[in-house]
């Protein structure tokens, strides 16, 4: 028995900042001083607050010390665990009052959220199902299989109105009925988590963090429709996870809770992994099937769908991480508990990665009907260096952009798809002044050229010359004409294309046209980026009145572009200098050793 | 895993650990002081003794124990504050793991504080 649990975040972003190293030493450390069998040293998955990685709590103080440094060790061993004095320096300043520390529960980061999918990343030990077991774990497959029948399983997850977490939203209790419904000697229970979404990291936290959940829940699908085979499909770019879930995956086994017979009722069950090469295509339902049977992932028409026709040709349903990992959770707490949470149209909860020009990048999971601007401005800490918010991104390469005038909308599946974006996996990106829309828009554009797969024409040619009109604008080339051939291609593509990529592609552009169009036509008319990105339409000028003569720019312009003029203005000493806009390159060198501000850019 | 009541079993052994690893405002706080002084007075067996004999009645979901720093009366270390929500809090001297057993069954489990262990029957 310990009296104290030091945790220690073991997920990819504070791994990358040394939190193994720093396990490593604490356990060195705590052995020195001869506490080993006081002090228990837990890596959990991560706690959400990756920007201040790497993150310690110890418990049960609940001191929540941040950016941790191994040479910090030592001072937290002996101070704190050894005579009980936190070290208050080291601690997470937003939990530092007066002369108290603040339970993390109550600072502005976690009170508004509410952790069902993630309750408990942070918390075990991913690599111990005892852990697991511990906060209830696998009691819901227990409770499934001794106490209830497929069909009220199905009823179950119905009832509690949970809809898919990779994207669309259909409700998943309907997409289990409909694969339990079709007769076949096998089927399949898949996982997307392929992920593809680019600052999208949710699912790879709950497989780092809680392993054991998916494949609980997996279990408990394969019951509901009557399928004895799981697949999860990871990409390879998540090293940990993919260990951690193999890890889970054998302990399971080796507990009998993955197998034959689980909890002598007879029902078998079993579920292996497969690496996906991390194309974003692959993410699409019939892709990723066609790629776990070891073919060339590309999407197919549907119908035949999976629930008739899926892997192998057998009845399959395919869910996403984060749907997965709500299902024990309404088993055991019952399906009005969960659509307690939520809006009329979307229960429970909804986990995001908030990215970009925000404080506290991180994973934070809301209730569905959660603001925009709780999640910006309360949970997520503002925007920093006092800059202004000019949007947030939802829903990746398929989704658009929310301008302020939205940011009192309850986030939702629906509330979302009617300001012209959507949910998807649940990347968000906060965009300040500095940020050009155009830009944007052409960013997740590139983005789609490149992972299109190329098998129907709309997406494959539509996004390319969508591309072309897009960079004509951001070199100034463009015309007004092009705005509205630009929405025509865009209502062709989303019509005409084959997968659920092409059919998405056209959102950045058009929710960009629809609400920054000012910016589209300051690029077209005025041959200006008004948030100053687009470098073939910035000019760096010197301000004459400003300028000093000290020469510090021109020294620094890496091709000569600065000389000095006849001109000193009143009060300076020395003759001001003048950029030959012919010659510059845009670096920005000169305007950021200027000391006396007087180079603009425009 | 062949029954529920083998799974019942691995969680009822897990939990101790990980009921550590949240906060529970409403727990029972023991606070034994750990500075210098304290260590050297024997602090340490008094501080294990509170987590063994928790754990063995399987209180720890209701108990938390920690250290302290110092507490100022280096004369009667080792020093143990108990505080129980709702009730003032007590201060036990010259704490012993003997002593221990009877302060977590008198006072944290029963509500009688052990009034002879207490600084004021001590300063008497
Ligand atoms: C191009 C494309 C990429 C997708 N990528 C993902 C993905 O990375 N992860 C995911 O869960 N769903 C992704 N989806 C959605 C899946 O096709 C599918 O709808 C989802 O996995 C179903 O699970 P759910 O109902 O639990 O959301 C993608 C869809 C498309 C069209
Ligand atoms: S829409 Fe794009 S990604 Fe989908 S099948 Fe067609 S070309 Fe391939
Ligand atoms: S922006 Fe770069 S290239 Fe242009 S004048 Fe300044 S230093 Fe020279
Ligand atoms: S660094 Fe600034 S003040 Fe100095 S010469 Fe250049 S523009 Fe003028
Ligand atoms: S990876 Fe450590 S807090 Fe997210
Ligand atoms: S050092 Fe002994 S009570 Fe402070």
């Amino acid at each position: 028995m310990y009296r104290s649990n030091v945790l220690v975040c073991g997920g990819t972003g504070c791994t990358s900042s040394n939190s193994l190293q720093i396990a490593e030493k604490l356990k060195e450390e705590i052995a020195k001083n001869g506490l080993e069998k006081e002090v228990n040293v837990i890596t959990t998955g991560c706690f959400g607050l990756c920007a201040l990685g790497p993150i310690m709590v110890v418990y049960p103080e609940g001191s929540f010390y941040s950016m941790v440094k191994v040479e910090d060790i030592p001072e937290i061993v002996e101070e704190h665990l050894l005579k009980g004095r936190i070290v208050t320096r080291l601690l997470y300043q937003e939990t530092v009052e007066k002369d108290t520390i603040k339970s993390l529960n109550k600072t502005a980061f976690y009170a508004k959220q509410k952790r069902v999918a993630l309750r408990n990343c942070g918390v075990i030990d991913p690599e111990k199902i005892d852990d697991y077991i511990a906060r209830d774990g696998y009691a819901a497959l227990g409770k499934v299989l001794t106490e209830m029948t497929p069909d009220e399983v199905i009823q179950t997850i119905l009832d509690s109105g949970l809809r898919g977490r990779g994207g669309a939203g259909f409700p998943t209790g309907l997409k289990w009925k409909f694969a339990a419904a079709n007769d076949a000697d096998q089927k399949y229970v898949c996982c997307n988590a392929d992920e593809g979404d680019p600052g999208a990291f949710m699912d790879r936290s709950v497989l780092e963090g809680d392993p054991h959940s998916l494949i609980e829940a997996m279990a408990i699908a394969g019951y509901a429709i009557g399928a004895s085979k799981g697949r999860v499909y990871v990409r390879a770019e998540y090293p940990i996870a993919v260990k951690r879930l193999q890890i889970a995956i054998d302990q399971a086994r080796e507990y009998g809770l993955l197998g034959k017979d689980i909890f002598g009722t007879g029902f078998d069950f079993d579920m292996e992994l497969r690496l996906g090469a991390g194309a974003f295509v692959c993410g699409e339902e019939t892709a990723l099937m066609t790629s776990i049977e070891g073919k060339r992932g590309e999407p197919r028409p549907r119908p035949p769908f999976p629930a008739v026709k899926g892997l192998y040709q057998k009845p399959t349903i395919l869910n996403n991480v984060e749907t997965y990992a709500n299902i024990a959770q309404i088993i055991l707490n019952g399906p009005e508990w969960f659509a307690s949470m939520g809006t009329e149209k979307s229960k429970g909860t909804k986990v995001f990665a908030l990215g970009g020009k925000i404080n506290h990048t991180g994973l934070v999971e809301i209730p569905m009907g959660t603001t925009l601007r709780e999640i910006v401005f309360e949970i997520g800490g503002g925007i920093p260096n006092g800059k202004k918010f000019k949007a947030a991104q939802t829903g990746g390469p398929s989704g658009g952009c929310i301008p302020e005038e939205h940011l009192d909308v309850p986030i939702d599946y629906d509330n979302l798809l009617a300001i012209g974006s959507m949910m998807g996996s649940g990347g968000l990106i906060v965009m300040d002044e500095d940020n050009c829309m155009v830009d944007v828009a052409k960013f997740f554009l590139e983005f789609t050229v490149d992972e299109s797969c190329g098998k129907c024409t709309p997406c494959r040619i539509g996004t390319k010359r969508l591309l072309e009109m897009l960079d004509k604008i951001t070199k100034g080339q463009g015309t007004m004409e092009m705005l509205d051939e630009m929405e025509e291609l865009c209502e062709f593509i989303k019509a005409n294309s084959l997968c659920g990529l092409g059919q998405t592609a056209p959102n950045p552009v058009l929710s960009t046209l629809r609400y920054f169009r000012n910016e589209y036509i300051a690029h077209i008319v005025d041959k200006k980026c008004p948030a100053g990105v687009c470098k073939d339409l910035l000019e760096y000028t010197i301000d004459r009145e400003k300028c000093a003569g000290c020469g510090l720019c021109s020294r620094k312009c890496p091709v000569q572009a600065i000389s000095v003029t006849d001109y000193t203005a009143p009060g300076k000493r020395r003759p001001a200098l003048e950029i030959d806009a012919k010659k510059c390159i845009k670096c920005g060198a000169c305007m950021s050793t200027c000391k006396f501000k007087a180079i603009y850019k425009a | 895993m062949k029954s529920l009541a083998e799974l019942q079993a691995i969680r009822d052994r897990a939990k101790a650990n990980v009921a550590l690893r949240k906060e529970n405002p409403n727990a029972a706080r023991v606070l034994v002081g750990m500075a210098t002084c304290g260590i050297a007075a024997g602090a340490r067996p008094v501080l294990n003794a509170f987590t063994e004999e928790i754990a063995k009645r399987g209180l720890q979901d209701d108990i938390v124990v920690t250290q302290t720093g110092c507490i100022g009366i280096c004369q009667y270390e080792p020093v143990v504050e108990v505080e129980i929500p709702g009730q003032d809090k007590v201060t036990y001297v010259k704490m012993t793991p003997e002593k221990v057993v009877r302060v977590v069954n008198d006072h944290l489990v029963n509500k009688n504080v052990v009034t002879e262990y207490t600084i004021g029957a001590i300063e008497n």
